[in-house]
């Protein structure tokens, strides 16, 4: 399958001839496992095997909480209290769930931003990025509706919010959002619809799950050097690769398993601890509670969707020059949903033509100040929007388009990479090495300077 | 490097999951009191006898008003629990009456039953309520704190009770009490004074005593299977260290020979 030399899968006995001539379905498994993997991945390259598992989870755990779970507003919160008490292992069912998408979003940000990091989205990667961002959309969107089901008072206002943007869109807004919800408010029609998607969406993401697989099963794994593997022949591929099982097999479980050990002392000791306590309290459209906050995977977009106001000048000249068509609120929406578009413009952005950031003396710093970014953003996202943290929200958000829209295009043009490893082999042996020689530098000493 | 990027990469991602926490410490505005409860910690179980001397407290006083219609009657007999005996526990039952659709009439509860809800709308519902008064726990945001001593709803609730100053205002109509755990008026009036409840197990019953003991019994009936859970936390994260110290032999043994000859030439 992908354009690394490697041996491929051969029949032998009859019954595998039998089999492999009329449907290639072992040999679709042996490519696939037995992908030629580059040696020097690091502990970055885990994460994956951790999503994999988290979708796993969630499709197993959700199942069996919907045999339960009843989506209708009289009964939506007594029958997950009825989960949590009556039903044998219910209470771990749920808080499997509900963390698990926490472990979800924690492993999907760390897997973009070591693709972002190592420069994993460019070509020949793009579309495996792309179809990377669809997924995490539909992560967003899955999360979202799945947060609305236990009818707590978090789900509901949380759910009239986010609604609510719909309903900025100018002209057609208030008919979007009607339609949306399949009514005048969040009510029985829009819970219904929403457990439904939330039940269809993680196989939309298991579907292109397997799509992104073999988009980079294709192209082959980036490496944290960014250098390709060679491949002219069998034998230079084999000193740059291992094969996916078992070394990385293993490798990976290993991360996994401390990942679930950590997971597991979570759900077990504190599994409300990253939840909101409103959502104990049952729906009640009557009472607004003192704050609307979404979960805390959400807050970076949060805070960029309420960071501007109608006294930011940006949002008063887009005001003016669209004849007041866009106001503060749609700028708002437009901001959000831009932020995440840009992200995904990624590999058009970038102009630099050395992958990894290792490489990338200047990168480097804008990069951590992006990570530092999105934590500052969470947090104020986590805030009340007023004061003071509007306007940090507006730096960060400003930050955030810069970012992608002016630093990255400029860098390429800018910056003087340093050399990089002339092979995977090398950057291996070297970082063998530095560790034996504990020099931090490694004997990167001569490679060949980058174009 | 490699290990530092990953590091500085797993603690800048971690430093993600505060502000959740930091959001929900902001709702309690007054002063709690960081009681000590049996079921803290780890390895912290449910007292029974609290949990009898709580719901006695429960059903002398708060039940007038607050309903705990999430929980079956049947469950005070379970495991890690109350655990009445299953005669008192009926004979329990039979002090509260409910609504019967098919003889359309009330009638006295049995086990599977539920305890009714609130009386009238001014009073929520109490079943749940340590999991909604969530966010005590020392110093805000560590989520440390909380896996040592619990997420604070029995500490607020406790300091809700014995927190009245005893200020009085009276407004539309309406009587009003300064409440310190609060922060402000409340429209409910202090209900504990001291020796109101008479415990059966000697107990001097104390306003801080049945506050404490009401608080442990509603933190159960909010999360009747704590005790479970942890359980299940500890035989799951000491299977998972097993399995992970296991791979983590595996994956050295197997990286081994590649590692030795790229380090040969």
């Amino acid at each position: 399958m992908s354009g690394i030399p490697h041996d491929h899968y051969e029949p032998k006995s009859n019954a595998e001839k039998y089999i492999h001539r009329r449907l290639p379905i072992v040999g679709l498994i042996y490519d696939t496992i037995m992908l030629p993997t580059p040696k020097n991945l690091n502990w970055m390259w885990i994460w994956g095997i951790v999503l994999m598992l988290c979708l796993v989870l969630q499709i197993v755990t959700g199942i069996v909480l919907a045999m339960h779970y009843t989506p209708h507003v009289d009964h939506a919160f007594a029958s997950v209290e009825h989960i949590m008490r009556n039903v044998n292992g219910g209470h771990m069912l749920r808080y499997l769930h509900q963390n698990g998408s926490m472990l979800f979003f924690f492993a999907v940000y760390l897997h973009m931003f070591r693709s972002m990091y190592y420069g994993s989205y460019k070509a020949p990667r793009e579309i495996t990025w792309i179809i990377g961002m669809l997924i995490y959309l539909a992560m967003m969107a899955t999360a979202f509706m799945g947060y609305v089901l236990p009818w707590g008072q978090m789900s509901f206002w949380g759910a009239t919010v986010i609604t609510g943007l719909f309903g900025a869109v100018p002209g057609i807004g208030d008919m979007l959002q009607t339609w949306l919800l399949g009514g005048p408010a969040v009510d029985n029609a829009a819970l219904n619809r929403f457990f439904s998607l939330h039940y269809l969406l993680p196989f939309v993401i298991l579907g292109l799950s397997i799509v992104h697989i073999w988009a980079f099963h294709t192209t082959g794994n980036n490496n944290p050097t960014g250098v390709e593997v060679r491949r002219t022949s069998k034998e230079e591929a084999e000193k740059d690769t291992l094969p996916f099982w078992p070394y990385f097999v293993i490798k990976d479980l290993f991360a996994l398993v401390v990942i679930l050990a950590i997971f597991w002392a979570l759900v077990g000791f504190m599994p409300n601890f990253l939840g909101h306590t409103d959502n104990y309290i049952e729906a009640n459209p009557l009472v607004t509670p003192p704050e609307i906050v979404p979960e805390w995977y959400f807050l970076p977009f949060y805070a960029i969707l309420r960071a501007f106001t109608s006294d930011v000048w940006i949002v008063i000249a887009v005001n003016w020059l669209s004849f007041g068509i866009i106001d503060a609120t749609f700028f708002g929406v437009l901001a959000m949903f831009g932020s995440i578009f840009v992200w995904a413009l990624l590999p058009w952005v970038d102009t630099s033509s050395v992958r990894s950031g290792r490489y990338r003396p200047m990168f480097k710093w804008w990069f951590w100040l992006f990570i530092i970014n999105f934590v500052v953003l969470t947090w104020a996202g986590a805030m009340p929007a007023e004061g003071i943290y509007t306007t940090i929200s507006l730096i960060g958000t400003t930050y955030w388009f810069a970012y992608f829209l002016v630093i990255l295009p400029l860098l390429g043009v800018l910056e003087k990479p340093l050399p990089q490893p002339a092979t995977i082999e090398e950057d291996f042996k070297a970082s063998l090495k530095s560790k034996s020689d504990n020099d931090p530098k490694g004997p990167n000493a001569e490679p060949i300077p980058a174009e | 490097m490699k290990l530092r990027n990953f590091a500085v990469a797993a603690l800048s991602a971690l430093v993600l999951a505060l502000p959740a926490d930091m959001a929900d410490a902001k709702k309690v505005k007054g002063e709690v009191t960081n009681f000590d409860f049996s079921f803290q910690g780890l390895t912290g179980t449910y007292d029974r006898n609290q949990l009898q001397r709580g719901l006695q407290v429960y059903h002398e006083v708060c039940s007038s008003c607050h309903g705990l219609e999430y929980v079956a009657f049947r469950t005070l007999s379970d495991r890690n629990g109350p655990e009445l005996p299953d005669d008192q526990m009926r004979a329990f039952a039979d002090m509260y009456e409910v609504w019967d659709d098919e003889l359309r009439d009330w009638r006295p509860a049995t086990g599977p039953d539920h305890f009714p809800e609130s009386q009238f709308e001014g009073a929520p519902d109490l079943s749940l309520m340590t999991k909604a008064r969530a966010g005590f726990s020392g110093p805000y945001g560590l989520g440390i704190n909380q896996l040592m001593k619990g997420i604070g709803g029995p500490e607020y609730i406790a300091s809700f009770l014995l927190g009245y100053t005893g200020e009085e205002d009276f407004q539309a109509g309406s009587m009003f009490y300064y409440n310190r755990a609060y922060g402000d008026w409340v429209s409910m009036a202090p209900v504990l004074f001291d020796d109101m409840v008479f415990y059966e197990d000697g107990t001097p019953a104390t306003e801080e005593q049945m506050a404490l003991d009401v608080a442990a019994f509603l933190t159960w009936t909010a999360e009747p299977k704590m005790v479970e859970r942890k359980h299940a936390g500890f035989v799951g994260v000491i299977f998972l260290s097993v399995l992970a110290a296991l791979l983590y032999l595996t994956n050295k043994q197997l990286w081994a020979p590649i590692k030795r000859a790229a380090k040969k030439d």
